[in-house]
């Protein structure tokens, strides 16, 4: 079932005369008949978490900030940078009004000043085509000045960044907003308290996804929400599949569902007949899991927050990265440190530094040029991050190379065993652009 | 000030989001870029004059986004994601076949100035590979065959334009 991408059932959605056909903006004019505080509860109760990877509960986070504070925000974080995640994007452009009503029943829902909806740099032309969106919005009465009649105004706005991936995580998606280079922010004061949000007011951060469940959620209720997917994870969830799989793509899908149907009923199973080895379930950034081969009773995990915890990893935005038997993971090990060491942000030296001789030492094992003690360099330079950072983009450096090193050790020490063997072409390239 | 005079409306209309004129400079970057082809020292002191800001905080702001380019590019700037996800849909033997193509290095532009080519990090098309942002417009589920007809077709454009 389509709650967020409906747009591939119903053609031109993102035109507001066509979404306004099919039920949008009733859940905007249901919470506007609603006090703020009633909204909130809703969607407390429909228990929707955060699909931007914390999964923190939607109304929970909502409820933190101060009513008698004067000014308040709502940002929409579509940085959408996370290797393997390409969800919002089909989102802002198949199902835009459903975004932007999801934001402005938030918004309502705090008595925010404004929202603010915050798209990476790249997003240029989807970027530009929300601004045509929003105002086809405002002509119709649906956004700014007197919402649908209801007294109540509310600008949206897009800003768009300017390629970091760090921007992303919350704090730092304010500093950028605020002109500020995207680096993230001490906490406490947290971004729902006075001083820690936006230009210091009190600001909720939601994820598209998110957002865009609130309608529906408005209409429908929360106990037709809850009917969908497990106990702790309500709903459906946009799993991106990339990698190894016949059919790439978006699937939405109740939470819960196996990553086994989710891989071979939806995503055609692996290419080319071959077996399974390994799954990145959350971008680059989550621990690996190893799987041995197509068999393998870890597909029947479900895909839901409590039960990817329990097997060891987490569910976090739903990048789905599949690789098959022939992937050497050393090279996905040094593919994820490349990037992590791009974009890093500087701020916190564990992170600045460790990304970097990570990426070093990586590199010399792809080159077969490394000592056995390096593996073990790798695993202590990354547990030496872990905890040790600002924000979780220093954690997130060191999983992949924690976890493959523990999970994948054969990958690894193949390329120091054989030192004769010819030197694998290396995944190292010079420094991306801008670095 | 050939921005204000040439984009005043724009500016304002900017700012009219903002609270803060220290939240335009993103914007303004990307305006000077688009006026001047790449974020010149010109450009760098014109935003700072429009957004009140030393020239100094302006380019530190520069340098940290990526897509701010510090230096003159070709006519089309050609960004082709190499990061994991990509990569495992066979983005780097393109990437390599590009560059053989076109003749250039990593980050280098063609003789003809009309083409840079460089590898960037996930640009959220993953199910689309091997892709590349086009002066930022998305080109999707490439192979060399499709791209050598989109390389003749820019060339045919940028003579057209001349």
């Amino acid at each position: 079932m389509n709650i967020l991408l409906r747009g591939r059932d119903i053609p031109d959605l993102h035109k507001l005369d066509v979404y306004l056909k099919h039920g949008g903006y009733e859940g905007l004019k249901k919470a506007l008949s609603m006090k703020p505080a009633e909204v909130i509860e809703l969607v407390k109760a429909s228990g929707l978490r955060g699909r931007g990877g914390a999964g923190f509960p939607t109304g929970l986070k909502w409820s933190f900030i101060p009513q008698n504070e004067p000014v308040k925000y709502v940002t929409v974080n579509c940085d959408e940078s996370e290797t393997g995640t390409f969800k919002d994007r089909e989102i802002i452009e198949t199902n835009p009004h459903q975004l932007i009503e999801g934001a402005l029943i938030c918004a309502y829902a705090i008595q925010a000043t404004a929202v603010y909806i915050y798209l990476r740099g790249e997003f240029w032309d989807q970027g530009h085509a929300l601004d045509g969106y929003i105002e086809e919005a405002r002509k119709a009465g649906l956004v700014f000045d007197n919402i649908a009649g209801s007294g109540w105004s509310c600008p949206v706005y897009t800003h768009l960044g300017a390629g970091a991936y760090i921007c992303g995580e919350e704090t730092a998606l304010l500093e950028s907003l605020e002109g500020k280079m995207g680096q993230p922010r001490v906490r406490p004061p947290f971004p729902a308290n006075k001083g820690g949000g936006l230009y210091g007011e009190p600001t909720v951060i939601n994820n598209v996804e998110t957002l865009t469940n609130v309608p529906w959620i408005m209409v429908q209720g929360a106990e037709e929400y809850k009917k969908i997917g497990t106990e702790q994870s309500a709903g459906t969830k946009i799993f991106c599949v990339s990698g190894h799989v016949e059919k790439p793509g978006n699937y939405e899908l109740p939470l819960g569902i196996t990553m086994r149907e989710l891989l071979y009923t939806h995503a055609g199973g692996i290419r080319g007949g071959k077996q399974i080895k390994a799954i990145l379930p959350s971008g680059g950034s989550g621990p690996i899991m190893r799987v041995n081969g197509n068999d393998d009773a870890i597909l029947d995990t479900k895909l839901s927050y409590e039960d990817m915890a329990k097997a060891g990893s987490i569910l976090g935005s739903a990048s789905i990265i599949v690789m098959d038997e022939d992937t050497d993971i050393a090279w996905v090990a040094t593919k994820a440190i490349q990037f992590f060491k791009h974009e890093s942000c500087g701020k916190c030296t564990p992170c600045r530094e460790g990304t970097y001789w990570l990426e070093k030492v990586c590199e010399r094992i792809m080159a077969n040029e490394a000592q056995l003690s390096d593996i073990d360099l790798v695993s202590n330079i990354a547990k030496n991050m872990q905890g040790m950072t600002l924000c979780a983009l220093g954690d997130f450096a060191a999983n992949p190379i924690i976890h493959t090193v523990k999970l994948f050790p054969e990958d690894f020490k193949k390329h120091i065993a054989q030192p004769s063997a010819p030197a694998v072409k290396k995944a190292a390239q010079p420094a991306p652009a801008g670095d | 000030m050939a921005l204000t005079e040439k984009y005043g409306e724009l500016i304002q209309k900017t700012f009219a989001k903002y609270p803060d004129k220290r939240s335009a400079v993103m914007p303004m970057l990307h305006l000077a870029q688009q006026e001047y082809g790449w974020v010149s020292p010109e450009g760098i002191q014109e935003v700072a004059e429009i957004c009140e800001m030393d020239p100094t905080q302006v380019k530190s702001i520069a340098g940290f986004y990526t897509m701010y380019s510090e230096s003159p590019k070709g006519k089309y700037w050609l960004q082709v994601c190499t990061d994991l996800a990509c990569a495992l849909g066979g983005a780097d033997k393109f990437y390599e076949d590009l560059k053989a193509e076109l003749g250039v290095e990593d980050g280098g532009t063609t003789e003809d100035g009309l083409f840079t080519v460089e590898h960037v990090m996930c640009l959220a098309a993953c199910d689309k590979a091997p892709m590349l942002q086009c002066n930022f417009h998305f080109e999707e589920k490439l192979d060399m065959e499709k791209m050598r007809k989109r390389l003749a077709e820019w060339r045919a454009e940028a003579a057209k334009a001349k």
